[in-house]
């Protein structure tokens, strides 16, 4: 869990001291083919961030290959922007356990918190002790142990950043969610597209579908055990529920004209989804069970990019009824919809946050396309990226990060930034596109 | 895909037709290669080339009535047929609207259709890739249906015509310049 969260952050304009880190370690993508490599590439982070220790873990037995357990926390905590690490050899001390943190010795390297920690090899399991404390206050913030298989010690990993996060935030981590994205090579002029589902950063990343024809806008169903996407497969648009686990997949709607814009309701029984099959583009919500289909919109302009609002009960899609793409909202399946945006003449594919306060859109000013959240309470409009190619808005579970694609060097990279702005770090693929990216649910 | 391949190809080869259609009038204009494409057409089309029966030109007393208006008509055929090389169509941002430009050669297939009803056509429509990805689906398919309406009004029957919006995904040029945008923004008519 990924979200940053902590007392006021102000993270936009000039307040951003450039850390420029390269973590670029290649994933290999295990059952694929062809190897796709995702890159992290950490631009930035606020100048409010907190300063932390991740003190070395110690260890004792066998530990796996690759990164640390304590490195990868360390970089998690990093990614968000909210966190400033203290380097390892900048420590005076290695403690392991609480009996020997020294309060004066790290209140003397300016330290807010320090994450300390043992690592046990236990058959086939590795267990980790791990206990965080606050130095102003000289207390201990939390104590934990938690252990998993050798082979996930990644997950391991994450799980930690997301206590040692909500611990110190209040707000759950988003660290043990996953992403999903397409990427997009082009060999010899023909097209590879490849659905990809991988770690928030990057890491273990995992082809679940490759395709010469275009694949977009994966969703995650409410359980994160399956997606919904739209994939031009059999040379026409068809709208498929794939599980993740099996591999099975369900083409769900192949009706005449577009099938796209796939939406997952809470309870994951149905999808909001758009069609044009009775003359232009409208938004349906389809059954997945009885596969029973109603029509949620009606007018001649066109209607796409349905999504739930946090109720469950109204949802958000963008129209051009007005003349070009803005945001709207209905209420409900049967009422009025209202229009939210009206800053700019193009405000298009709406994605709230969890708990009602904010949705994300890309928003184009001038001849730039960013990314913009409008409050729904105040309807202030702000705009949160820098870059000019914007598209594809995902909020992390925790309403603390956003992902989106834009353009580095004339290709589509994702970039994670604070949802109130303030670029964190951005995933660009080896070689290629990567863009359509979907941030997971929490799953407890 | 095979299908894809080989419209490619065809794409490709009609490009390089109407690039040089282009260069031998001489007539470029800054604002984007539709406007090109479509001046070519123009003066191919115009009274200048074709309608020189007043004894200005060298040709026409040396003819029979009946060579000439077999001249005439291959001439028309021809003009005609030229007409139905240009195959794709251009949009502003944003819109679906047909270019003024584009009816004549757009009546030219139309007629085509209608005289070959078992010639099916395949009308594709793309958007530029700025925007969203479902928003440029659906403007793609607004702007190809916008042209299959057009083809029908115009005598082609509903039964030879089928559309498909590929949105941003299928960019005839790669580049993100303002000609590269105005390139991407169009309807293929792809002759099965």
């Amino acid at each position: 869990m990924m979200g940053p969260q902590m007392t006021n952050r102000t993270s936009t304009g000039k307040g951003l001291s450039v850390v420029a880190w390269l973590l670029a370690i290649a994933v290999m993508i295990g059952s694929s083919p062809a190897s796709t490599e995702l890159l992290i590439r950490i631009t930035e982070g606020a100048d409010s961030a907190i300063p932390v220790a991740v003190v070395p873990f110690s260890e004792s037995g066998q530990m796996p290959s690759g990164d640390k357990i304590s490195s990868i926390v360390q970089d998690d905590l990093t990614m968000t922007g909210e966190f400033r690490p203290l380097p390892a050899e900048k420590m005076l001390s290695l403690p392991s356990s609480g009996d020997d943190v020294y309060f004066r010795d790290w209140r003397l390297l300016g330290q807010r918190y320090v994450l300390v920690g043992q690592l046990t090899r236990r058959g086939d399991k590795i267990e980790a002790r791990y206990e965080l404390f606050d130095v102003n206050r000289e207390e201990r913030v939390m104590g934990a142990t938690a252990s998993s298989s050798v082979n996930s010690s990644r997950s391991l990993a994450h799980h930690i950043s997301d206590r040692v996060y909500e611990a110190i935030t209040g707000v759950p981590g988003a660290f043990s969610t996953k992403l999903a994205y397409v990427t997009l090579q082009r060999s010899g002029g023909e097209p590879l597209y490849r659905l990809q589902v991988s770690d928030v950063d990057g890491k273990r990343a995992r082809v679940r579908l490759e395709s010469d024809e275009p694949i977009l806008s994966p969703a995650w169903s409410p359980d994160s055990r399956k997606l919904a996407y739209v994939s031009f497969e059999t040379g026409k648009p068809a709208i498929y529920i794939h599980e993740l686990s099996s591999g099975n997949r369900t083409r769900i709607a192949d009706f005449p004209g577009l099938n796209s814009a796939p939406a997952w309701s809470d309870d994951g029984r149905s999808l909001l989804l758009t069609l044009s099959k009775d003359g232009n583009a409208e938004i349906y919500k389809l059954d997945i069970e009885s596969r029973s289909l109603k029509r949620l919109t009606n007018h001649w302009s066109i209607d796409t990019e349905p999504t739930w609002d946090h109720t469950g009960e109204g949802f958000f899609f963008t129209s051009d009824r007005s003349g070009g793409p803005q945001i709207y909202h209905k209420s409900s399946e049967n009422a009025e919809p209202r229009r939210i945006t009206f800053g700019s003449r193009y405000n298009a594919r709406p994605r709230p946050d969890n708990d009602g306060r904010y949705v994300y859109y890309v928003h184009q000013r001038d001849s730039s396309f960013h990314i913009a959240r409008t409050n729904l309470q105040t309807e202030e409009e702000t705009v949160l990226t820098r870059t000019g190619s914007d598209e594809s808005p995902s909020v992390s579970p925790n309403g603390r990060m956003l992902i989106y694609a834009t353009k580095q060097g004339g290709n589509s990279v994702l970039t994670v930034i604070a949802a109130d702005g303030g670029a964190a770090y951005s995933l660009p693929a080896s070689e290629g596109d990567v863009r359509d990216p979907a941030w997971s649910p929490i799953v407890q | 895909m095979k299908v894809t391949a080989h419209h490619k190809l065809f794409a490709m080869a009609l490009s390089l037709g109407l690039i040089a259609g282009c260069s031998s009038t001489g007539d470029t204009t800054e604002d984007g290669t539709y406007d090109s494409d479509v001046s070519a057409v123009d003066q191919e089309g115009g009274s200048t080339v074709y309608g020189g029966d007043d004894g200005d030109g060298v040709s026409s007393s040396e003819m029979t009535e009946e060579q000439r208006r077999e001249a005439e008509a291959r001439a028309e055929r021809a003009e005609r047929e030229a007409m139905r090389d240009i195959t794709t169509f251009y949009f502003d941002f944003d819109t679906a609207e047909i270019k003024s430009e584009a009816r004549e050669v757009l009546v030219a297939h139309a007629r085509y259709l209608q005289s070959n009803p078992n010639q099916d056509v395949r009308i594709e429509g793309h958007a530029d890739e700025r925007g969203t990805k479902e928003y440029n689906l659906a403007l793609g398919e607004r702007r190809a249906n916008a042209i299959e309406r057009f083809l029908i009004v115009n005598g082609a029957s509903r039964s030879q015509t089928e559309t498909i919006s590929y949105g941003e995904e299928k960019p005839a040029v790669m580049g993100s310049s303002a000609s590269d945008w105005a390139q991407n923004r169009r309807v293929e008519l792809v002759f099965q």
